[in-house]
């Protein structure tokens, strides 16, 4: 009882919105760092992703980068890679780039996955009815391919997301920007208003995201399965599973 | 830019930390693979009871790390349990949903020839379905395995007395002691990516007619 009013204390004051240091700052590195993050890696991952996927070629490379990818702990990342940054931009090099990087190897492994076995999963019949009506490749990923595997694809960018903003926190430990700030300052000032408040910030940041993309998710689901209730639905899961995996 | 000299000073001192994070590690997982098992197969069969406990485990995976082991001190104090229950929780976030869907990938028909056999419901479930489920249960594993390791570098904010190799990270960071951040992050990565390849090993060894899927879209 007492966490919680003093988390309301924190989070209702005038002072935690306030300057440099302020939730509004915290909160637009957080949410920067997070969308540049994922930007890269869909450039990255979605391109190589659906020509893997479609052309059925560089499989075992995919596989073998999502894994490393995965295996990969952030926080090391981010270590590894401040000292370097620090060394060739001490201006900037510092705030941003060592958690942004270990962010995108982050984000990487779920879209990469998700995308390869989302074209792969379209049926067959249907891609050689489309190439018997005349379509080129490049229509058959297009108009067919991408469409009827988009509840996947989005799956992996939606795993990507979540895991990203919950991960993005790790740079504070590093006293890099984001939302994390407040949970590394409120445990090392002792102040638990701030502690949790950030944990409440970050918490509901990620949730956000998740609902809107799930609801991105089921809308495309609905288009590109006709009915609803069909069995993929009433699956476990749905094919395949999202590849979720908690971050360090 | 390395201090070999801290290095070489400090080799007991990795040896030790290295220790404290596989041993830190495999308590979650084995602890997370025993409540995940139960779970799994109570879900398995009651397909109701799904829904609130995959909610739940999505709940648990929005949080992150850095929040949920700061967030225990002030309730459960400071102990291994403080480090360890994040990281169980988040081992049954992987492991609960690879359980289910093992048991899942039983087809009916072996599971009837088995009734037909007068198998009981429990030697039923460990020596037909158990063996067909272990595939996707091994991949989850492997999964939360890894993710495990990443995650226990987060409990150095713990205190010195947690943290693995991730002591070092942390208090490399906050010296701006570049050497020490390496001599923490780079034994992290290889540890990860050798249990990584270990599994793949094992999953190779116990399940030889089940060849890799070839996109390797880990559970499923």
């Amino acid at each position: 009882m007492n966490i919680i009013a003093e988390t309301a204390a924190w989070l209702s004051d005038p002072a935690s919105w306030a300057g440099p240091n302020g939730i509004p700052v915290r909160f637009a590195e957080h949410v920067g760092i997070s969308l540049a993050s994922l930007l890269i890696a869909l450039a990255i991952a979605l391109p190589a992703g659906l020509y893997v996927g479609h052309t059925r070629r560089g499989t075992g490379v995919a596989v073998g980068i999502a894994n490393v990818g995965r295996a990969v702990p952030s926080l090391a990342l981010i270590g590894l890679v401040l000292p370097i940054t620090q060394a060739l931009d001490p201006a900037n090099g510092f705030s941003l780039y060592p958690t942004i990087f270990a962010m995108v190897v982050l984000a990487i492994p779920p879209v990469l996955v998700n995308a390869d076995a989302g074209i792969r999963g379209v049926d067959g019949e249907i891609v050689q009815a489309a190439r018997g009506m005349g379509l080129t490749e490049r229509q058959v990923l297009g108009r067919i391919e991408v469409p009827l595997a988009l509840p996947v694809v989005l799956g992996g960018v939606r795993s990507a997301t979540v895991q990203v903003i919950a991960t993005t926190t790790l740079g504070a430990i590093f006293a890099l920007g984001g939302l994390g700030r407040f949970i590394v300052d409120g445990i090392a000032q002792n102040d638990d208003g701030m502690l949790f408040g950030g944990v409440v910030l970050v918490g509901t940041l990620a949730m956000a995201a998740e609902g809107i993309l799930a609801a991105l998710q089921r809308r495309a689901s609905a288009a590109s399965s006709g009915p609803p209730g069909r069995a993929a639905d009433r699956g476990v899961a749905g094919p395949p599973l999202p590849d979720i995996a908690p971050y360090g | 830019m390395i201090d070999w000299a801290w290095l070489a000073d400090h080799v007991p001192a990795l040896l030790y930390r290295t220790g404290q994070h596989l041993y830190l590690a495999a308590i979650a997982v084995v602890v997370g693979l025993a409540i995940s098992f139960a779970l799994g197969v109570v879900a398995a069969r009651r397909r109701r009871l799904y829904p609130p406990f995959a909610l739940v485990a999505g709940l648990v995976y929005t949080i992150p790390s850095l929040a949920l082991f700061a967030a225990l001190v002030p309730i459960v104090g400071l102990s291994v349990l403080t480090a360890e229950i994040p990281l169980v929780l988040y081992t049954l976030v992987i492991l609960f949903r690879n359980v289910v869907a093992g048991f899942d990938a039983v087809p009916a028909e072996v599971r009837e020839a088995a009734d037909a056999m007068s198998y009981a419901s429990t030697s039923r479930l460990l020596r037909v379905e158990l063996p067909l489920a272990v595939p996707l249960i091994l991949a989850g594993v492997r999964v939360a395995t890894v993710s495990t390791i990443g995650l226990v570098t987060i409990t150095a904010t713990l205190g010195d007395a947690f943290g693995g190799l991730g002591f070092f990270i942390y208090e490399g960071a906050r010296r701006s002691f570049p050497t020490e951040i390496y001599a923490g992050a780079i034994p992290t990565i290889l540890l990860a990516l050798a249990l990584d390849r270990l599994f793949v090993g094992v999953q190779g060894r116990l399940t030889p007619w089940a060849r890799r899927r070839p996109d390797g879209a880990v559970p499923g």
